[in-house]
């Protein structure tokens, strides 16, 4: 978007998620006000995986955070399974917080390294006091069997003796204990190796047909969006320039920022011509974004309209939406 | 083309707590002058430690090496600090993966990128200061003079990649290692960096080793491609032949896990079950025989030596994809 509007959101009830409108705004040691979200809208449908990809800086992470309520919001709606959270606080928020479980980038920091890996699945059912001793150790026999890995030979180990993907996957089954409606997965494949990726991105896809999850799965990797996602929100500092069905961005992509993020990705393959520079420099400051369409200063089309008016998601074809005054 | 770069039978171990590591073992590899060599490997192939041991990087109590490096004949591997310190930016560079821990972060990009020239070239300060001058506008930084008099800490990652590259070509080296040079970067500056590097790898006449997790990288910027997996090299041909006739399972593997674009959206993918083989173990078998799927007994009870197909395409298997 660089622009705004919610044209783009499902008008009947059946959402897992509705976020309307959210602001987050961070204040710089400068005392100066940024807003890394700046108003936006996104919807995920039952059994959904909803991608919102952009690059560094474009608000993507505090968006995920801002959802599951780990960060203060300045505004703008957050409705999970029909109840609105956006103001909820203390014991109002945590009896909805089995319903959104979140996953991580670094997998290893966010297990805690004392605690076996048996007990790490099983706390959040402890927390909850959920079943009896012996319910609970078989969940998470179910549980860790489920994500690949053997209960009897990882169950008394402790995370420090795992890989990164083996961490991730403890982190699945941890997040699916609850079993919830939403998982929220912020790069959750980023530091891996690619054969590695792979693995944890099947399982990710395995849990959801079994749990009848909703993913809402952040990444700044269009390739892997494409592999693993239904639809995808495209995100320019803060705003949404497109959201589109998965197969329809990668071949025709109609925003002029997704287009250069899509050139860009390198094929591995040499026939191609692909990993191509578009976009010269790099995306302004938040703290101080351009007027209009935020994408101009950059846009190889933007034009005089762009600077004065702030272009709106419009539908051009089924399901795809456009934020630009002049797309492709 | 003459060879500048000869890697003959690397070995390199470290002394670990946990017993003897074998990172690098029994690389063999040439780089000739000009040339784009990709080296690719997943973590702990090897790739980064065979770099930095060629460039003289690695040495200390804890880490054995044998083999031989030699840079245009001479032998590299014995040579003392002071001693390598001679090649280094004038005849081998390298730009790193982060530019933030690679640069002082207390000092302004000016006196960091003068330092070499004035060290190294002899050149007076203002001659330096005209030079750094222009070789920030051959990495295409906007607005030179006003970088120069920033540290590292104002600039964005994208822009500390170019003067770190900016550095490490300052002296005129004649081979520049690549190590990860835009792991860290997001992928339209991605696109930026590697068209600058292979640009002025163009320009200078330099040869370049680029190394990287991502088969994406080397396919648009190579001549050939080496490909390390467990700290051997296992496959190693031109990039076009690589990408069109992988001989390596693995490679074939490695080239199916990853997600593309142009591939079906939300098709599963391929993904190589299980993990790198225990780094302190002996070889007996071929280390990738535990994930190949098409794994015989004699993979898992003898080690393939790297063969040559007879059109310089070399691969460490018995039963190479497209028969012997």
């Amino acid at each position: 978007m660089a622009g705004t509007g919610k044209a783009h959101l499902a008008t009947s009830g059946d959402a897992v998620l509705r976020v309307e409108d959210l602001v987050v705004t961070y204040e710089t040691p400068g005392g100066e006000a940024v807003q890394a979200v700046s108003g936006i809208s996104l919807d995920i449908r039952e059994g959904e995986t909803l991608a919102v990809v952009g690059e560094s800086g474009c608000g993507k992470s505090t968006l995920a955070k801002a959802v599951m309520r780990l960060i203060p919001n300045d505004g703008g709606s957050i409705k999970v399974m029909d109840k609105e959270i956006a103001k909820l606080s203390g014991e109002e928020l945590r009896m909805v917080r089995p319903a959104m479980q979140m996953i991580f980038q670094d997998s290893i920091s966010s297990l805690d390294p004392h605690m076996k890996v048996k007990s790490l699945v099983e706390q959040p059912l402890r927390v909850w006091n959920r079943g009896n001793e012996a319910e609970r150790a078989a969940k998470v026999r179910d549980l860790l069997s489920s994500v690949g890995l053997d209960p009897e030979v990882v169950g008394d180990r402790k995370p420090t003796e795992f890989s990164g993907g083996q961490c991730q996957r403890i982190s699945i089954a941890r997040a699916l204990t609850l079993e919830p409606k939403l998982l929220i997965c912020d790069e959750p494949v980023s530091s891996l190796d690619v054969s590695i990726q792979s693995q944890i991105l099947n399982i990710l896809r395995d849990m959801k047909d079994r749990y009848g999850l909703s993913l809402l799965f952040i990444s700044h990797d269009l390739s892997v969006v494409h592999a693993i996602s239904d639809r995808v929100v495209v995100m320019y500092l803060g705003k949404v320039c497109e959201v589109s069905p998965a197969g329809d961005l990668a071949t025709n992509p109609r925003h002029h920022y997704t287009h250069a993020l899509v050139s860009a990705i390198p094929i591995p393959d040499p026939t191609k011509q692909t990993g191509r520079a578009i976009l010269e420099g790099e995306p302004p400051s938040p703290a101080n974004p351009p007027s209009g369409c935020r994408f101009r200063t950059r846009c190889p089309a933007a034009t005089e309209k762009c600077a004065a008016e702030e272009p709106q998601l419009t539908e051009v074809s089924v399901g795809h939406y456009v934020a630009c005054h002049h797309p492709r | 083309m003459s060879e500048l770069l000869k890697i003959t039978d690397l070995r390199i171990d470290f002394h670990t707590p946990r017993g003897e590591l074998h990172a690098v073992r029994g690389v063999s590899l040439e780089v000739d002058s000009g040339e784009s060599l990709g080296i690719v490997g997943e973590s702990g192939s090897g790739k980064t430690v065979m770099s930095r041991a060629t460039m003289g990087l690695l040495r200390g109590r804890r880490v054995k090496r044998s083999g031989s490096v030699q840079f245009e004949g001479a032998e590299l591997l014995p040579l003392s600090n002071k001693e390598i310190r001679e090649y280094w930016g004038t005849k081998i560079a390298m730009v790193f993966q982060d530019p933030m821990t690679a640069l002082n972060p207390v000092r302004r990009i000016r006196s960091q990128m003068s330092e070499a020239l004035v060290k190294r070239l002899g050149k007076s300060k203002e001659e330096a200061n005209a030079r750094a001058l222009e070789l920030m506008k051959l990495v295409r930084i906007p607005d030179p003079e006003a970088v120069l008099d920033k540290y590292p800490h104002q600039l964005s990652g994208g822009m500390r990649q170019r003067v770190m590259i900016a550095m490490a070509i300052a002296c005129d080296p004649k081979l520049l290692f690549a190590d990860e040079p835009t792991t860290a970067l997001d992928v339209t500056v991605q696109a930026q960096i590697l068209e600058l590097i292979s640009d002025l790898r163009r320009k200078l006449n330099m040869a370049m080793v680029i190394i990287t997790h991502d088969l994406g990288v080397v396919a648009n910027h190579t001549d050939r491609v080496a490909v390390m997996y467990a700290g051997e090299l296992v496959e190693l041909a031109d990039t076009k032949d690589l990408f069109a006739r992988p001989r390596m399972p693995y490679t074939e593997a490695l080239m199916n896990s990853i997600p593309r674009l142009d591939r079906q959206p939300g098709a599963r993918l391929p993904s190589i079950a299980g993990s790198t083989p225990d780094p302190t173990m002996e070889r007996t078998s071929c280390g990738f025989a535990a994930r190949c799927q098409y794994a015989t007994d004699k993979c898992r009870n003898e080690h393939p030596e790297l063969t040559d197909d007879g059109n310089g395409h070399l691969y460490r298997c018995f039963f190479p994809l497209g028969g012997n």
